[in-house]
C-alpha cells in the first residue's frame, strides 16, 4: 500500500512517442490500481464531490463498489446518473468539479474520481454490460436535435422513462463534438465514443443522421407533421470566429473547427481516407482554450513545429491544466503575452508568416482576468506556413431563425431555464452550447439531464 | 443509404443522377445545394441540385469529375447508393421569397457557364412555374459540352446557347452574348450568373458597367456545410461571409473573386495526386507524394 495522501499514478504513453501518433495518451487504471485508488475514498456521509458533479453521480457509492471489486455494480450506480461515463471519465474537468471538493484534497491529493469512472466505464464496454431499459414504453414521441453530449444524455434519460425518442444529427456521424472536435488521442472514437453511443441505442433511442434541422425540416414541422410532443435542442456551439485582421482569408489559415473536423471527423490524419489536410510544417495556433490545445497537439502529431500564440499569461490559459501539461510535454511551444496583428501572404496567396505584438497585463476586465495591453513598438514577424484560429464560436442561427416564437438573447444564444431547459416556446426545451455558448461536455450533459426532466414533467403534467 | 434511381453521362466528364432523398426533395428550393459522401472513407462533397420531385422524393444532381472523389463517384450506377446525402443546404435564391407581383414586373437574365447550367435550371424552371419568362444564356467550350439544352429550352423565355469555339449557337464567351442582347435593346432588372469563378468575375465586371444588379453562386471548398468549419469563407464587400450559411448566392458586384479563386486552389496538388493514384490503380508506383514510390 502506498502513501494514502497520494493518488495511485496513472500510466501514460511516453511523451516523445505519443507526439508522433494518434493513440490514446492515458492508459487508465487496471483492476488492482483502481481498487487501491478506490480504497482512498473516505466514503463521506455528506459527500461534497456529488455536489461538484453536474449530473450528480453517486460518487462514493460507485467507488465503494470498485473497492469491493464489484465493477458491474459500480457501473450500475454510475448508470443511474450518466449515460456516457467512458467519455466523461476522459474529458470532464474533474479538477474543478468533483475532485476539487474531495476531503482527501485538503491534506493530500484528491481521489482520482475521473480515472476510476473511466476504469468502470471501460470495463462495462469491454464486457458488454447492457444498461437497463425501460420496463414499458409509453409511446410518446420526443425529438432531440443533435447527438452531442447534451442530446445523447437527454435522449438516454427519456428512453429510460419509456419515451419514444428520435435523435436528429446534421452530420453523417453520431456524437457531435465528441467526434468532430475532441481528438482521437484524448477520446478514442471506435473504442469509446461509438460503443458508448451504442449503449444509448440499446436503451431504445432511434437515430437519424444527415438531417439539418432548419433546412431538411424544421422544429415546427416535427411537431405539426411528424407528431413529436416535445423537442429538445442540443445543437451545439456554431460558427467559428476569426480576428478580423488582414490576411485571414489566405490559404493555410483555418479555424480550429475546420482543422479538427478534417482530422477527427473526416480522419484526414489516416491516409486511407479521402479528405485532405494541409498539415503544415510550422504552425501557429491562436488562442488558449482546450480547443486550441487539441488543435496544437493534432498539428504536432501531423509533423509540425507548433506554437500557441496567446495574448495573456500562462495563469490565464482557459484550457485544463492537464491539457496544457500534456501539450508542453509533447513539445508544443507557448508564445505567451503575444497577439497577432496581421497574417502575411506570399504572392500565391499562401501564409508565409505573421506579424505579432508583445503584450503585458493591465487592470482586470469584466471577466475578472487582467486585461492584456499592447507594448508599443514591440512588433515582430514570425515565419509560418499555417495559422489555426481558435477563438471560440458564435451561435448558429439556423434553428432560432426557423422556429416560430423561439427567443434568443443578446448573444444570439437560445434562452432556456437552467433547471428544466424550458424555452420561450411551450413544448420546446434546450441545453448545452446552443444555450450557454461554448462550454464543457459535462455541463452540456447536465443541461441534457435537466431538459429530460423538464420534458418528463411537461408531458406527464398533460 | 440513399439509392441512385438513375445515372447517366450527359457530356464528357459530366454526370446526372437521380437520388432517393425524401427529406431533401420535400424541402429544397432553387439556389440550394447538397453534400454527399460515397462511402465510409469518402470526402463530404458539396453538389448542385439540378432538379427535384417532391412527390417521388427524388433529387437530381449533376457533377463534373474534377478530382479523385468525383472520378470515383462517376463509376456509380443505378441501384448503387450514396452512404450520406445531406441537405438542402444554403439559403434559397432571394426571388423565391419575393412578392410575386413585384417579381412579375422584373426581367431576369440567367447566365450559365459549363456545368453551372445545372444549378441555373431549377431557377429557370421555378420562374416558368410562376409565370415569369426569363432569358437564359448558356455557354460551354464546345457543342458536345452543352448540357440540359432540351430542358432549358422548355423552361426559358428565350434561350441563347453559345460556344467558345463557335461549334454551336453564338460564337464566343457568354459576356459577348450579354453585350449583343443589350445592344439589341433588351433590358434586364436582375442578372443571375452561375459558372466557373472566372466567368462570374467577367460577367460581373460587365454587368457593373451596364448597371444590372447581379447575383452569383459561389462554390468554395467546404467540409461540414452547416456553418461549423468556416472553410468556405469569402470576402464580400467589407465582410467575411460563409458560403454555406450566408450563401451560396451573393451580390456579384461585392464578391472578391480573385481571393475566391486562390482559395479554391488550396488542395489542388493533393487532389491531383490522389486522382493519379486512383487512375493508376495497381500500376501506381509513385508521383502521388504519399506512397513513397518515387524514392
Amino acid at each position: 500500500m502506498g502513501d494514502v495522501l497520494k493518488r495511485v499514478p496513472v500510466r501514460e504513453q511516453d511523451a516523445h512517442v505519443r507526439a508522433a501518433n494518434f493513440e490514446e495518451v492515458c492508459y487508465g487504471y487496471n483492476r488492482e490500481e483502481a481498487m487501491e485508488e478506490a480504497s482512498r475514498c473516505l466514503n463521506c456521509k455528506n459527500a461534497k464531490c456529488i455536489q461538484g458533479c453536474p449530473v450528480s453521480i453517486n460518487i462514493p457509492g460507485f467507488i465503494s463498489k470498485v473497492r469491493e471489486g464489484d465493477i458491474e455494480g459500480a457501473y450500475k450506480v454510475i448508470g443511474e446518473a450518466s449515460a456516457l461515463p467512458a467519455i466523461c471519465g476522459r474529458v470532464c474537468p474533474q479538477e474543478s468539479q468533483c475532485e476539487c471538493k474531495c476531503i482527501r484534497g485538503i491534506k493530500g491529493e484528491p481521489v482520482s474520481i475521473g480515472k476510476l469512472e473511466r476504469y468502470v466505464a471501460d470495463y462495462a464496454l469491454e464486457h458488454d454490460i447492457k444498461p437497463e431499459r425501460a420496463k414499458q414504453k409509453n409511446g410518446r414521441r420526443v425529438a432531440v436535435i443533435g447527438s452531442g453530449p447534451s442530446g445523447l444524455t437527454c435522449a438516454g434519460d427519456l428512453a429510460k422513462l419509456g419515451y419514444d425518442v428520435t435523435v436528429f444529427e446534421a452530420l453523417h456521424e453520431l456524437g457531435g463534438v465528441l467526434v468532430y472536435g475532441i481528438p482521437e488521442f484524448r477520446l478514442p472514437k471506435q473504442k469509446v465514443v461509438k460503443k458508448e453511443i451504442e449503449k444509448v441505442r440499446e436503451l431504445g433511442v432511434n437515430f437519424e443522421t444527415n438531417v439539418v434541422i432548419g433546412k431538411s425540416t424544421t422544429i415546427d414541422q416535427l411537431i405539426e407533421e411528424e407528431k413529436y410532443e416535445a423537442v429538445f435542442i442540443g445543437s451545439g456551439a456554431g460558427l467559428p470566429m476569426f480576428m478580423g485582421i488582414p490576411g485571414e482569408t489566405a490559404n493555410g489559415v483555418f479555424s480550429a473547427n475546420e482543422y479538427l473536423t478534417r482530422s477527427n471527423l473526416m480522419k484526414a490524419f489516416d491516409s486511407s481516407y479521402d479528405t485532405p489536410i494541409a498539415a503544415g510544417k510550422k504552425v501557429a495556433v491562436v488562442g488558449g482554450g482546450n480547443v486550441a490545445m487539441d488543435a496544437a497537439r493534432t498539428a504536432l502529431r501531423l509533423g509540425a513545429e507548433v506554437h500557441i500564440i496567446y495574448r495573456r499569461s500562462e495563469a490565464e490559459l482557459p484550457a485544463r491544466v492537464e491539457e496544457v501539461h500534456h501539450a508542453k510535454e509533447e513539445g508544443v511551444i507557448f508564445d505567451l503575452l503575444t497577439n497577432p496583428k496581421e497574417i502575411l501572404e506570399d504572392e500565391n496567396g499562401w501564409v508565409k508568416g505573421m506579424r505579432v505584438i508583445r503584450m503585458e497585463l493591465g487592470e482586470p476586465d469584466a471577466s475578472g482576468r487582467r486585461r492584456p495591453v499592447e507594448i508599443p513598438g514591440s512588433e515582430y514577424e514570425i515565419e509560418l506556413d499555417t495559422v489555426i484560429m481558435s477563438l471560440g464560436t458564435s451561435p448558429n442561427p439556423l434553428i432560432a431563425s426557423t422556429t416560430k416564437g423561439l427567443e434568443t438573447n443578446r448573444r444570439k444564444c437560445i434562452v432556456a431555464e437552467e433547471s428544466n431547459g424550458q424555452t420561450s416556446k411551450a413544448c420546446v426545451f434546450a441545453g448545452g452550447d446552443a444555450v450557454t455558448g461554448a462550454a464543457t461536455v459535462i455541463l452540456a450533459m447536465g443541461a441534457g439531464k435537466a431538459g429530460a426532466k423538464g420534458i418528463h414533467e411537461f408531458l406527464s403534467g398533460r | 443509404m440513399y439509392q441512385i434511381r438513375k445515372a447517366e453521362k450527359i457530356a464528357d466528364k459530366i454526370y446526372l443522377m437521380d437520388i432517393e432523398a425524401p427529406r431533401v426533395a420535400r424541402h429544397c428550393e432553387p439556389g440550394q445545394f447538397v453534400i454527399v459522401r460515397m462511402d465510409e472513407k469518402g470526402e463530404r462533397i458539396p453538389l448542385t441540385i439540378c432538379d427535384y420531385n417532391r412527390e417521388e422524393g427524388i433529387v437530381t444532381i449533376v457533377f463534373q469529375t474534377v478530382g479523385a472523389s468525383t472520378y470515383k463517384m462517376a463509376g456509380l450506377k443505378a441501384g448503387d447508393s450514396f452512404r450520406d446525402f445531406t441537405g438542402p443546404l444554403g439559403r434559397p435564391s432571394e426571388f423565391v421569397s419575393e412578392d410575386p407581383e413585384s417579381l412579375s414586373r422584373k426581367k431576369f437574365l440567367f447566365v450559365a457557364g459549363g456545368v453551372g447550367a445545372a444549378p441555373v435550371y431549377p431557377q429557370v424552371k421555378w420562374m416558368k412555374e410562376h409565370g415569369i419568362s426569363a432569358d437564359v444564356i448558356v455557354g460551354s467550350k464546345t457543342k458536345d459540352l452543352l448540357i440540359l439544352e432540351q430542358e432549358m429550352r422548355e423552361a426559358a423565355g428565350s434561350y441563347y446557347p453559345c460556344t467558345d469555339d463557335g461549334t454551336y449557337g453564338h460564337s464566343g464567351m457568354v459576356t459577348s452574348m450579354i453585350e449583343e442582347l443589350i445592344e439589341k435593346g433588351n433590358q434586364y432588372d436582375v442578372c443571375i450568373a452561375i459558372g466557373p469563378v472566372i466567368m462570374m468575375k467577367f460577367v460581373c465586371l460587365l454587368t457593373k458597367k451596364l448597371g444590372i444588379p447581379t447575383i452569383v453562386s459561389m462554390n468554395p471548398i467546404m467540409v461540414d456545410g452547416t456553418g461549423m468549419c468556416g472553410a468556405c469563407r469569402l470576402r464580400v464587400g467589407d465582410e467575411i461571409k460563409f458560403a454555406c450559411v450566408d450563401g451560396p448566392e451573393f451580390d456579384g458586384h461585392l464578391v472578391d473573386f480573385d481571393n475566391a479563386m486562390k482559395r479554391q486552389q488550396m488542395y489542388r496538388t493533393e487532389e491531383g495526386r490522389a486522382l493519379l493514384k486512383l487512375q493508376e490503380g495497381d500500376t501506381h508506383h509513385g508521383g502521388c507524394g504519399n506512397c513513397g514510390g518515387e524514392k
